[in-house]
């Protein structure tokens, strides 16, 4: 029962204060469950971790669920997800229901026009940072292909996701070991 | 029933949104501007502006948010909440489980790095999808643009580029109509 209670709020706490996407948060849970907490040696911390990046899902959540699940259980994961969730959910349903209050005002309303450029280059910085990373000129023009059927034609990403996929099980499978 | 179509469709994004917060905004707006048009290109995009700026994971905020927004009620907000958990709560426990023998398998190696190359296209078609008039009004908006890129791509923190750029929106347009 400590441990659960140890778990829901570590999570929550890490809900409530850092900001961004997994990534950002990375190493203020590390912080938390390896060096605070002692729950992971950081080897194994990162081993899960990058499994974490590669399920489909939140990152945030998913750490949330391998560090609940090693620390106690089903039940360990459960509660580690619920501290997580809390703190968003509490949070933007104050903002989004005070929201349509402040809509009209002109202040606001300046302030969202002065963002949503901004929320663009957040966007892009990622994707600038990810097509750096690709290898050779068969995953650049799958990329290339990927921005313009999404973009242009309306073609699933579910299916271009499940593409890609196939295209990956094959080449392994078939490339020398 | 729209409480039904909003679980489904979440549920979708859910569990095809590989990468987190980023990867996952494309496909959100994929079914909820453009399939299913609940949600306008606007309010989408303040959206994401406001669950970039409040704590907790993007996707978690998003889909509070995006609940509400669609559903006018609360709980909208805990179906897309449960919905956006639910990928974490199923495949990653079973990845967990199953740790040791996942770890050095070469398939899904394989599988992932030809992932990649489509999510970077995802995030991008999300970026070009939000090059519009609304957004991009006249050439403050564009300068608006080109100095958050500069400042995110300099690793300044996110919230700090969002709020400047708020502050620079009030500076800027708070005579201007609409």
């Amino acid at each position: 029962m400590r441990l659960l209670l140890q778990l829901f709020w570590t999570f929550f706490k890490i809900g409530a204060l850092t900001f961004g996407s997994g990534y950002a948060m990375i190493s203020i849970i590390e912080n938390e469950v390896v060096d605070r907490r002692h729950w992971f040696e950081r080897e194994e911390f990162y081993n899960h971790f990058t499994l974490a990046q590669s399920a489909p899902g939140p990152i945030a959540l998913n750490t949330a669920v391998f560090t609940g699940y090693r620390v106690k259980g089903f039940w360990g994961a459960a509660v580690s997800v619920l501290g997580m969730a809390i703190p968003s959910f509490v949070i933007i349903l104050l903002i989004a229901v005070c929201l349509t209050d402040f809509r009209d005002n002109s202040y606001v309303n300046a302030a969202f026009m002065g963002m949503r450029p901004c929320v663009v280059a957040l966007i892009a910085v990622p994707c600038i940072r990810l097509i750096l990373r690709l290898k050779g000129f068969w995953q650049i023009l799958l990329a290339t292909a990927s921005l313009a059927l999404i973009a242009f034609t309306g073609v699933s990403p579910v299916l271009l996701l499940a593409i890609g996929a196939v295209i990956g099980l094959v080449l392994t499978y078939y490339a020398k070991p | 029933m729209i409480y039904l179509q909003l679980f489904l469709a979440y549920l979708k994004i859910g569990f095809f949104g590989f990468g987190g917060g980023y990867p996952m905004i494309s496909l959100i707006y994929n079914e909820m501007v453009v399939r299913h048009t609940w949600l306008t290109q606007s309010v989408f995009t303040d959206i994401v502006a406001i669950s970039q700026m409040t704590p907790g994971p993007i996707a978690l905020n998003c889909a509070t948010f995006v609940g509400y927004s669609v559903t006018g009620s609360v709980w909208g907000s805990v179906l897309t909440t449960v919905a956006v958990c639910t990928p974490s709560m199923t495949l990653m426990l079973l990845i967990t489980v199953f740790y040791r023998r996942l770890q050095n398998n070469r398939l899904m190696k394989g599988a992932l790095d030809w992932m990649r190359p489509v999510l970077a296209g995802l995030i991008g078609a999300a970026a070009v999808m939000f090059l519009n008039r609304e957004t991009f009004f006249d050439w403050k908006t564009v300068l608006v643009c080109v100095a958050s890129l500069a400042a995110v791509w300099k690793k300044i923190n996110p919230i700090w580029v969002l709020l400047a750029s708020a502050v620079l929106g009030i500076l800027l347009f708070s005579g201007s109509p609409g």
